[in-house]
């Protein structure tokens, strides 16, 4: 298994399913992919290419909401990362943690920050913010203000 | 049998990261488990959107105080990335030499700690005095005993003076012959063995499944390590062993992590004694629109950062995962069916944050309470005595 075999691989099995493929350096690659496609490919990379799952990182760019799942070949020394991109309005993806277990922490973080649905995941709980945050307030979204500046300044903060 | 429920946690003074923990007994034996965690959710990646690239340094630093070298090591490195850029031979050994300096630090720590839930109090007292020794070398080579402020982007900010290095190397070596021998102790106990062997099993499957990083996924199997997997830093120019077990279990995460004090050590002599002459930094001006990733293995496991650039000069996104996030879903598979007495040392031994161990308290299901934190501590003691009689030892 070389990096170069990997790529073409991948780029073969999945050429329907592939947006971009972004070649950053030795060490990184960055491949878009469509949204419904996701749990396919992140499969294959986990169990057939054995692929560490590093985490997942969500960020709102304005025109839509954007996730990455890293994956490490450690064998290889390659972190590739799967982009998708969903919609602002209503982001909702499937959930990958059925697949492995190391994917349910993040997905409830990512729910809870950015109000990603993730379908199918086995217990949506708040992980992080306090079960008095409100409902439909996500912190990490670009147009987040304070929610409730009063409250704040009661506590003396 | 009738179902009890065991609160344990959140809170303690002790640690950097409160946790709760809901444990299912039925008699002795633990059932189920359910973790909760975001008592202290700070929004540092929120902090760090609003603050400049090099101010953040010194935010995430704060993330945890034991782990206080990984984070903005992983910062950095993604920062550099996001560039890329590459940093200077006498800055990747200087980040190397803190970083290993912080890993026999925190492994210290958990040992020490480790003895004291089992109780073996000597140890606490013994191995604690040995960190010491290391505070005070990272004392004189950063000017600090903890968040040592040494990273930024594109090198340190603080040169190793050369007359230095004799003492470092002094102390550093001063930890070998008492480690030494109590890894040899550790081998021969056979009360220790009756406590941690076979208790808290992480199969191979389970880490590879759980994705656990670091000691935790070593100790079963996994010969998972970012520094060999993908060196940075000065690691793919010293001489280094890294250390696999297979049984999963306590006994192998405190043999993995004593064996990684070693090699630790024997990094940071190699780095000390080889330190390249010439720049520490880079000192870069501008970061241009990209994202970047820096990984590095921090004591408990690989540290990840991610950090997206839009040209400006702050982050527009910055994700810091912690080893803990990928290691603390594992008690699932590893404190389900075991005793209530166990259960303290197997959530200890992932090396997480110690404050729900202490703050147990046992009740059953009317609310009424039984134990506190420390009579379970006792309760954990007090077998370690049975056993002792036992073995005549």
């Amino acid at each position: 298994m070389t990096r170069e075999s990997v790529l073409k691989d991948l780029k073969e099995r999945f050429k329907a399913d592939i947006v971009e493929v972004f070649d950053k350096s030795d060490k990184r690659v960055y491949i878009e992919i469509k949204p419904e496609s996701l749990v396919k490919i992140a499969n294959y990379i986990f169990y057939d290419l054995g692929a560490r799952f590093n985490i997942a990182s969500g960020v709102d760019i304005r025109h839509h909401i954007e996730i990455l799942y890293h994956f490490t070949i450690e064998d290889i020394n390659l972190l590739i990362s799967l982009r998708v991109r969903l919609p602002r309005e209503n982001p909702q993806i499937d959930s990958l943690a059925h697949s492995f277990e190391g994917a349910n922490w993040i997905e409830r973080e990512m729910h809870e920050l950015l109000g990603i649905k993730f379908k199918g995941h086995p217990d949506m709980r708040r992980l992080l913010l306090s079960d008095e945050w409100p409902e439909g307030v996500y912190p990490l979204r670009c147009d987040y203000k304070e929610w409730d500046k009063d409250a704040i300044r009661d506590r003396g903060v | 049998m009738a179902k009890t429920i065991v609160p344990i946690g959140p809170y303690h003074p002790l640690q950097e990261e409160p946790e709760f923990f809901m444990l299912t007994v039925e008699g002795e034996k633990v059932v189920d488990i359910d973790v909760r965690v975001g008592y202290n959710h700070r929004g540092i990646e929120k902090l760090s959107e609003m603050k400049t690239f090099d101010q953040s340094t010194f935010v995430i630093e704060r993330i945890c105080g034991i782990c206080s070298t990984s984070h903005p090591f992983a910062y950095t490195r993604a920062v550099e990335d996001v560039i890329p850029v590459e940093v200077p031979e006498r800055a990747k050994y200087i980040r190397t030499i803190i970083a290993e300096g912080e890993r026999i630090h925190s492994h210290l720590l958990w040992l020490g700690l480790a003895g004291h839930f089992l109780g073996y109090n000597t140890v606490y007292m013994w191995v604690w005095k040995l960190r010491e020794e290391i505070l005070d070398a990272m004392e004189i080579l950063s000017g600090n005993r903890n968040n040592y402020a040494m990273f930024k982007p594109g090198g340190v900010r603080r040169d190793i003076k050369a007359e230095d290095i004799p003492d470092v190397l002094k102390k550093i070596n001063s930890i070998v012959p008492t480690l030494e021998m109590l890894l040899k102790a550790i081998a021969d106990d056979p009360v220790l063995h009756a406590r941690t062997k076979g208790i808290g099993v992480l199969s191979k499957e389970e880490a590879i499944n759980f994705s656990a990083l670091g000691p935790t996924s070593r100790a079963s199997g996994v010969a998972r390590d970012v520094r060999r997997d993908s060196p940075y830093g000065a690691y793919d120019k010293v001489e280094w062993e890294m250390i696999v077990t297979e049984n999963g279990d306590v006994f192998d995460k405190v043999v993995v992590r004593i064996l990684e004090v070693l090699e630790a050590v024997k990094i940071m002599r190699q780095c000390l004694q080889n330190l390249p002459v010439g720049e520490i930094d880079l000192n870069i001006k501008d970061i241009p629109p990209g994202e970047g990733i820096g990984h590095i293995e921090a004591p408990r496991g690989e540290t990840f950062h991610y950090v997206r650039s839009d040209g400006t000069n702050r982050p527009v996104r910055h994700k810091v995962r912690a080893p803990t996030f990928m290691n603390l879903p594992t008690y699932k598979a590893t404190v389900v069916g075991e005793t209530v007495s166990d259960a303290t040392i197997i959530l200890a031994a992932i090396d997480p944050c110690y404050c729900c161990t202490e703050r147990m308290a046992v009740r059953n299901t009317k609310g009424k309470k039984l134990y506190n934190g420390e009579d379970l501590i006792k309760l954990s003691q007090r077998k370690t005595e049975r056993l002792r009689e036992k073995y005549k030892c």
